[in-house]
């Protein structure tokens, strides 16, 4: 055994084949690989459930499901959508082109790489099995709280919470030591003269979110295991009548849960940059002031955490920092928009799928950016909070602002990856009808919102039913339009035109030096950066 | 068609909502209190100053991407590196408006709202507290000549309603059997808590909304300017029954409400009173508490929703003894479940009457397919003798 390793272990080849490469693997392609394979798979089992939750919004009464099966679609579908595809895309690309990016030959730390990939599938069937299970008369189903396991609710639930909860431990820890796999990556193996100043705006990205995972993940951890021993081991963390407090536990899920949305987009902040620099074919704008700017909201990001739960009652200064804080926050944001649209300006622009995903999370990332503006104020958020407008202002800054910004780095990287160019016809199609199906579903959600709609409600009053038939038809061609999406991908990896090194005309940085596909182990020697 | 119709609608009101006084349906709805008309307010102005960065910024890209564009043979233009002068200049302009729309604009009457929010007591003239239980609100009066009036309010909309078996009505999902009443134009402080998990009492029309924790209190209030009916609902998910626990609040001049408290009053004295009642009238009334409180997770047949909600029908606790041979009520048996709660099931002594738990006691014994033999009915007097 010893011998058949050194012996190919000059060559660098050797790998096994068929489901032991994949369950063994430490090599960063086939885990990035892994992760977008997931997080695809996920974000159309949490689209599949958003479709019936939309199916049954689609006109007043009860017509499909009970109120109890819909509240466990929200929760479900937004743990899902979160930890189950958005981080795992994101991590994807790290793994992919990070060392492509760098210089570096691999990873650092490739086993933990594995074994960080190889929690997710048991946490998603976690996450999903109690719905199984309830099939089978056992428990109630799956978790029925939303997504924010608020108690006492989540401590009156059934196991469908135990589940969750063990789910989030085991994303959590895939999620740290991804983090820390990415930090120890970045600050060592660098190509010799890459400063951190000279590195790529999607490591910058990348780094800050390792950071800020590294940061709040364990009181994310914290606090719903002691959630985990007020259901079950007689602990009064959150209850009133033993001396705890239920809004402490909004206080430690907030802490983690604000930062976690630059979580999902700091990433994609970072390779964002790298597209409209491609297709602009001019260099990104304001490189130092983008990534000041990403410390800037990185720093923010863990001190704004109440404006979740305004309404949960807190002291007057406390309202008015966290409002005005939240407003600060507006400031680098604006420094970001205004690199990101001045690096287009008198560029040489051709519009690509890439470009085409690009310039429309722009637009609609503007406009989650601007909601969410206004829904820093206290008194206004007294009206916008929990309401429809909420659930529009997050679709447009994760949906459009994280999975569609996904989107245009699969399109960017796809041909970098495969070795084949995409069907441009087809992703020119996908974005136009992704765009403007998303617009229809969440347009209307504004409106509703402000009228009075609550969110989480299975059923609603008779005002709100024209404004419910059109985002469920919007839904409806939004999820269906994903299917395009997933098509194009298979028939890329399976074969297509021949994808040159550089794939695009403009594209700058070390991935574009390689083969593409690149190969299996790339960067044996280290590049060196003037 | 109808379907296009709406789509043509909808865009002419995004449209329209550029103007303050945009059609309310596309906004809050119209707004009744100090504090509904200030939050108003406060929203237009950060909308049109969103709107018109929004617009100008989408103006400034839409012109980038069809002049400067490879397929119109425009060549791109370097930036040149700034000098520090103009470096400071495109940096400094900048922040300083963010700054000055941030904080100024938008932040002294986003100041002066939070204040006005928070002032529960200044020029308050009564109190009321408002408790949230899954899945229906109690109100209590706390001071003056409505002093001690309490009463819960619950969702009168038809279970055919909810399924489509019958036509819904104009306030479907909307409608409570016993609303709020309250005198416009004073100034109500209005505290709040909960008896088993969050919820969020909301009334759109009055910019006010406040979880209700249980264990703690939280404050808000209301002045309602205008006599009418506002319709709301809870906001904070609250289990299977979020949808379906709406606030009513019926704003009547100073006169009415007084004759309102007086009446009421009246009624409460006539229902605490503890009369021996017969097994007839006692199951009369307990199914009409029991359809309004207890269907909702036990359904009306009894046959509840295994496992989280178990069935009535042939159950232990509604076959098997009350009370123990010393008189008093057992542990686990019927009325210490009624009174006290457990797990999932909601302690019913706060909320319900004497005479209402010995009628849905005795319903549940003898209707609902089970016919107890061993304490066939409970009598009111019996359950005040529990309570004590």
């Amino acid at each position: 055994m010893s011998t058949t390793t050194v012996a190919h272990h000059e060559e660098h080849s050797d790998h096994p084949t068929g489901i032991m490469r994949w369950l063994t693997t430490t090599n960063h392609k086939d885990i990035g690989t892994m992760y977008l394979t997931f997080s695809l798979v996920m974000f159309l089992v949490g689209g599949a459930m958003v479709l019936g939750i939309r199916a049954e919004l689609f006109q007043p009464g009860l017509q499909l499901m009970n109120p109890d099966f819909y509240n466990q679609l929200i929760g479900v579908h937004a743990l899902i959508m979160i930890f189950a595809a958005l981080m795992p895309a994101a991590t994807g690309f790290a793994n992919w082109m990070i060392p492509l990016q760098i210089g570096a030959p691999d990873m650092a730390l490739p086993r933990l790489n594995n074994w960080g990939f190889w929690l997710l599938p048991p946490s998603a069937i976690l996450l999903t099995l109690p719905f199984t299970l309830a099939l089978f008369g056992i428990g109630d189903g799956a978790i029925a709280t939303g997504w924010t396991f608020y108690p006492p609710l989540s401590v009156q639930g059934g196991i469908g919470v135990d589940f969750a909860i063990f789910a989030v431990h085991l994303l959590g820890v895939s999620s740290v030591m991804g983090s820390i796999n990415i930090i120890v990556t970045l600050f060592n193996m660098r190509a010799p003269g890459m400063t951190l100043m000279k590195m790529p705006m999607f490591a910058w990205g990348w780094l800050i979110t390792a950071f800020l995972l590294v940061a709040t993940i364990p009181v994310l951890a914290g606090a719903v295991t002691m959630l985990l021993t007020d259901r079950h081991f007689g602990t009064h963390f959150f209850d009133a009548a033993g001396g705890g407090d239920p809004i402490m536990f909004q206080h430690l899920f907030w802490f983690f849960g604000h930062p976690e949305v630059y979580i999902l987009l700091l990433p994609v902040w970072g390779f964002i940059p790298q597209i409209l620099q491609t297709f602009s074919r001019k260099p990104m704008y304001g490189y130092k002031a983008q990534v000041y700017s990403l410390w800037a909201i990185g720093a923010l990001a863990v001190v704004v955490w109440a404006h979740h739960f305004f309404t949960a009652g807190m002291p007057v200064p406390a309202l008015l920092y966290f409002m005005y804080s939240t407003m600060a926050i507006s400031l680098p944001l604006a420094v970001l928009f205004f690199c990101w649209i001045k690096t287009m300006w008198k560029g040489s622009m051709s519009f690509e799928t890439p470009m085409l995903f690009a310039v429309g999370w722009i637009i609609l990332f503007g406009i989650g950016g601007l909601t969410g503006l206004v829904l820093a104020d206290v008194a206004a958020d007294a009206q916008y909070h929990n309401s429809y407008f909420v659930v529009a202002h997050f679709h447009y800054t994760l949906f459009a602002g994280g999975i569609m910004g996904i989107m245009a780095g699969v399109y960017y990287w796809l041909p970098k990856m495969t070795g084949h160019m995409y069907n441009e016809k087809l992703g020119k199609l996908h974005f136009w009808l992704t765009a403007i199906s998303f617009n229809v579903t969440f347009i209307p959600q504004f409106f509703v919102g402000l009228a009075g709609m609550p969110r989480r409600i299975p059923d609603y009053a008779l005002q709100f039913a024209e404004f419910n038939m059109i985002s469920t038809i919007g839904a409806f061609i939004l999820g269906f339009s994903q299917l395009l999406f997933v098509y194009n991908i298979i028939m890329c990896a399976k074969g297509g035109q021949k994808a040159t090194d550089k794939v695009w005309e403009g594209a700058e940085g070390l991935e574009w030096t390689l083969s593409s596909p690149p190969p299996y182990h790339s960067f044996n020697e280290q590049p060196v950066i003037k | 068609m109808q379907v296009f119709k709406k789509i043509g609608v909808g865009l002419a009101g995004l449209l329209a909502s550029l103007n303050v006084y945009a059609d309310y349906s596309w906004n809050f709805p119209e707004p009744v209190t100090p504090m509904a008309l200030d939050t108003l307010h406060v929203h237009n102005k950060f909308m049109i100053i969103s709107m018109i960065i929004f617009f100008a910024v989408l103006a400034i890209m839409i012109y980038s991407i069809f002049a400067h564009r490879k397929s119109k043979g425009f060549k791109a233009v370097a930036d040149k590196a700034p000098s520090t002068a103009v470096e400071i200049f495109w940096t400094l302009i900048p922040f300083a408006i963010l700054l000055l729309i941030d904080f100024v604009i938008m932040g002294i009457p986003a100041y002066h709202s939070v204040v006005m929010m928070e002032d529960t007591r200044d020029k308050s003239t009564m109190v009321i507290k408002v408790t949230g239980s899954q899945w229906r609100w109690q109100y209590e009066y706390l001071d003056g000549d409505a002093k001690g009036i309490k009463f819960v309010s619950n969702l009168t909309t038809s279970d055919d309603q909810l399924h489509d078996k019958a036509d819904k009505g104009e306030n479907y999902l909307l409608e409570v059997d016993n609303p709020l009443v309250l005198p416009v134009g004073e100034k109500v402080r209005i505290l709040m808590t909960a008896s088993d998990v969050l919820h969020n009492w909301w009334v759109p029309q009055f910019g006010s909304s406040r979880v209700a924790v249980p264990g703690f209190i939280r404050e808000t209030w209301v002045q309602v300017e205008k006599a009418g009916t506002y319709r709301g609902q809870c906001k904070e998910l609250c289990g299977k029954g979020h949808g379906y626990m709406p606030v009513v609040v019926n704003a009547v001049p100073m006169e009415e409400y007084k004759v309102w408290v007086a009446k009421k009053q009246e009624e409460q004295k006539a229902a605490g009173e503890i009369k021996e009642m017969t097994k007839e009238d006692l199951v009369a009334l307990g199914k009409t508490v029991y359809e309004k409180n207890c269907a909702v997770c036990h359904q009306v047949s009894g046959a509840g929703l295994p496992p989280a909600f178990p069935a009535l029908t042939g159950s232990q606790v509604a076959l098997g003894p009350v009370f123990g041979e010393d008189g008093k009520y057992l542990k686990d048996g019927h009325m210490d479940r009624l009174l006290n709660g457990k797990g999932m099931m909601p302690a019913w002594k706060a909320t319900l009457t004497d005479t209402e738990i010995a009628a849905v006691i005795t319903y549940e014994r003898q209707a609902l397919g089970n016919a107890a033999t061993v304490d066939p009915i409970v009598q009111p007097a019996q359950v005040k003798a529990a309570r004590e």
